[in-house]
C-alpha cells in the first residue's frame, strides 16, 4: 500500500480495495518500525488517527468522500492541532498542547483526511538541515548519515521513507523546496497568502507560506486543493477563488517559455547538480518548451536581504514567548525580568537566539534605516527582477539547492555556510512567488531537485509543468532501498 | 560590521534573553559574521527605491466592529504556567 501515490490510494479507497482503517494501521506500523531510524516524527497520534480512519470509512461507504477522505497525512509540528502537542521543534513549546486547530488542519479534517502525527522540524523553522530541532536531527532516508534539509525535514523524510503518502510543510526561505530536493520528493511553496497562516506558528510573517510535500505533482495538486483558500482569520490571506489545481495537469507544454537565470548556474553550484538540471531542461525542450537565458541581476542580494527581514520579523514574532501565558517557564524567577530572560534563554536553542538577536539589533534605535529599511528596498529590487522576467517567460527554472544532501554535522557549526543552502530558494519568498521542487536525478546516489518558479497565483501552471515532466521521467517514483 | 562583547550583552538585554558569560565570545563572533554577510546590502544605491514591506499589493482588511469571538479564557489558561482567579501569575512587579 505504501508504494502507491496519494492519488492511487484515493482511488483504491473508493473502489474498496482496502479501508482507511487498514491503510492507517499500515502506516502507523511502518512508523513504529522504521521511524526510529530517521526521527521524522515528534508525535504519533495513533488513537485519534484510528478514530478518524473509522469515520472516513463510514464517509466513503456513504458516498460523500472527498479525494482526501481516509488518506493518512503527516503534519509539520508548526501547525496548531487541538489537544495535541504542537512543539515547533522547540523546548519552549515542549509542553504546549494547542487549544485550537490551524486553518490548514481544519481544512484537512473537513476533507476527512487522517492525521498520523506531527513531524520534526528545525526549531521554529529556523534551519536548513533539521539539526536545530530540540528533538534531535532528522536523518535522510537515502543515507542516514546525511541531513534531510530543513526546516520541513521531518515532513520530507516521512514522505521519502513512505511513512506517509503526503505531508504539510512551511516555507519561509526554502523550507519546503530545499528538503524536498534533498529527500527526492515534490514540494510546492504557493504564492504568499494562498494558504492561511492562521494557527501556523509564525516565524517571519511577510515570508511564511504553507504548502504540500508529496510524491508527485498530481498529489500536490490534490493537497493544494484542500489547503488553499481565503481565511478571514489571516489578515494577509489572498481574497481569490481557488481553482481546481488538478484540472490542467496534463495540458500541453508546446511553446512554454522557460527562463534560465544565468545567476542560478554560476559559482557555488555543484557541477553534477548543474548537469542534472540541464538534463531536465532538455526534457522540457523535448516536450515543446522554448528555453531562454534571462538575468535576475539582484540575486546575490537575496541572502543578505533575507537575513535582515527574516530575523527582524522573527524577533518581533517570538517576543510572545515570555513564560507567562503558555510554553516553557524557568524555575524560581527572581523578578519579572528574570522570568522573561531565563524562560527565553533556557527555552530557545542557539540558532533561534542568534536570529532573535540579529533581528533585535536590526530594529534597534539608530540602526533601523541601515538594516530593515535598506533590506525592504532591496526586496523591491529583487521582486522587480522577477516582474521583468515574467514579461518574457512563463516559468523560471534552476536548481533548488546548490548541492545534494550534506553530512550531519558538516555545516552545523557555521551559520553562514548553512544560510547559503537556501541561496536559490530565498528570492521567491522575498518576492512572494510560488515555487516547486521536483526530483530531477541523483548525484552520488543522493536525490537532487529542479526548481520551477512561477508568476503570482500561477500554481496551476507550475503543477502542470511539473506533472508533464513526471510523466516522461521516473525520478519521483524512486524510493530509498531500506524503505521500499 | 563587528560587534563588541558589550554590544552582545546590550542586544541580549533588548531581546530579553539570558546568555551565559561563557557563550558571549561565540555570539560576538557569529553575530558579527552574520552582520558581515548582511553588509553587502550597503554597496547598493537604493535612493528613490520604495521599500517593500509585503509581497502582495493589498490593503488591510477591515471588518464591522462587532463581537465575533467567544470567551475562551478558561480553556486557554489551562496551559498557562501559573494562574489564579482567572489571572496569569508572575513575580511581584509593584512593591
Amino acid at each position: 500500500m505504501h508504494n502507491k501515490t496519494l492519488s492511487e490510494l484515493s482511488t483504491a479507497l473508493k473502489a474498496g480495495e482496502f479501508s482507511s482503517t487498514e491503510l492507517t494501521r499500515h502506516y502507523l506500523d511502518r512508523i513504529a518500525d522504521l521511524d526510529p531510524q530517521i526521527n521524522a516524527f515528534v508525535t504519533v497520534t495513533e488513537q485519534p488517527a484510528m478514530a478518524a480512519a473509522a469515520s472516513a470509512d463510514e464517509r466513503i461507504a456513504a458516498g460523500t468522500a472527498t479525494p482526501l477522505t481516509g488518506i493518512p497525512l503527516a503534519q509539520k509540528d508548526i501547525f496548531c492541532t487541538e489537544g495535541v502537542k504542537t512543539s515547533c521543534g522547540s523546548k519552549m513549546l515542549d509542553n504546549f498542547i494547542s487549544p485550537y486547530n490551524a486553518t490548514v488542519i481544519e481544512h484537512f479534517n473537513a476533507a476527512g483526511a487522517v492525521m498520523l502525527g506531527k513531524t520534526n522540524m528545525d526549531e521554529f523553522a529556523m534551519g536548513s538541515s533539521n539539526e536545530t530541532s530540540f528533538y534531535g536531527s532528522v536523518k535522510n532516508p537515502w543515507d542516514i548519515n546525511k541531513v534531510p534539509g530543513g526546516s520541513s525535514g521531518g515532513s520530507a523524510a516521512a514522505v521519502a521513507a513512505r511513512l506517509a503518502p503526503a505531508s504539510s510543510g512551511t516555507d519561509t526561505g526554502g523550507s519546503i523546496r530545499q528538503p524536498a530536493s534533498l529527500c527526492g520528493i515534490t514540494g510546492l511553496k504557493p504564492t504568499y497568502g494562498r494558504v492561511s497562516r492562521y494557527g501556523m506558528i509564525a516565524f517571519a510573517s511577510s515570508l511564511d507560506q504553507a504548502g504540500p510535500m508529496t510524491r508527485s505533482a498530481e498529489d500536490a495538486a490534490l493537497m493544494l486543493n484542500c489547503m488553499a483558500g481565503f481565511d478571514e482569520r489571516d489578515s494577509t490571506s489572498a481574497q481569490r477563488d481557488v481553482p481546481d489545481y488538478t484540472a490542467n495537469l496534463s495540458g500541453s507544454l508546446e511553446g512554454l517559455k522557460i527562463g534560465l537565470p544565468k545567476e542560478y548556474f554560476g559559482e557555488g553550484l555543484d557541477a553534477q547538480v548543474s548537469s542534472a538540471v540541464e538534463a531536465a531542461i532538455r526534457e522540457y525542450e523535448n516536450l515543446g518548451a522554448v528555453v531562454k537565458e534571462i538575468s535576475l541581476p539582484n540575486t546575490h542580494l537575496a541572502v543578505p536581504t533575507y537575513y535582515v527581514v527574516a530575523p527582524a520579523e522573527c524577533s518581533s514574532n517570538l517576543s510572545r514567548f515570555d513564560g507567562v501565558r503558555f510554553g516553557y517557564r524557568c524555575e524560581n524567577p527572581a523578578d519579572l525580568e528574570d522570568l522573561y530572560k531565563r524562560s527565553r534563554g533556557e527555552g530557545f536553542g542557539a540558532e533561534v537566539k542568534r536570529r532573535i538577536m540579529i533581528g533585535a539589533y536590526a530594529l534597534s534605535a539608530g540602526y533601523y534605516d541601515a538594516y530593515y529599511l535598506k533590506a525592504q528596498q532591496l526586496r523591491r529590487l529583487i521582486s522587480d527582477d522577477f516582474k521583468r522576467a515574467f514579461e518574457e517567460v512563463d516559468v523560471i527554472m534552476g536548481p533548488t539547492a546548490p548541492g545534494p544532501a550534506f553530512g550531519l554535522g558538516e555545516k552545523a557549526d557555521d551559520p553562514i555556510t548553512m544560510y547559503l543552502s537556501d541561496i536559490y530558494t530565498i528570492a521567491a519568498n522575498l518576492a512572494g512567488l510560488p515555487g516547486i521542487s521536483v526530483p530531477a536525478g541523483f548525484v552520488n546516489d543522493m536525490p537532487v531537485g529542479l526548481q520551477i518558479i512561477g508568476n503570482y497565483f500561477d500554481e496551476s501552471r507550475l503543477l502542470n509543468v511539473a506533472h508533464r515532466y513526471q510523466q516522461v521521467t521516473d525520478w519521483h517514483t524512486r524510493a530509498p532501498e531500506q524503505f521500499k | 560590521m563587528s560587534l563588541t562583547q558589550d554590544d552582545v550583552k546590550k542586544i541580549a538585554h533588548l531581546a530579553r534573553l539570558s546568555i551565559s558569560e561563557d557563550n558571549i565570545p561565540a555570539y560576538e563572533k557569529e553575530l558579527s559574521n552574520i552582520l558581515g554577510l548582511v553588509e553587502q546590502m550597503s554597496a547598493v544605491d537604493t535612493r528613490d527605491v520604495v521599500p517593500m514591506a509585503h509581497p502582495l499589493d493589498m490593503a488591510q482588511r477591515l471588518r464591522d466592529d462587532v463581537v465575533s469571538e467567544t470567551d475562551h479564557h478558561e480553556q486557554y489558561q489551562t496551559i498557562a504556567p501559573s494562574v489564579e482567579n482567572g489571572l496569569y501569575l508572575v513575580p511581584q512587579v509593584i512593591e
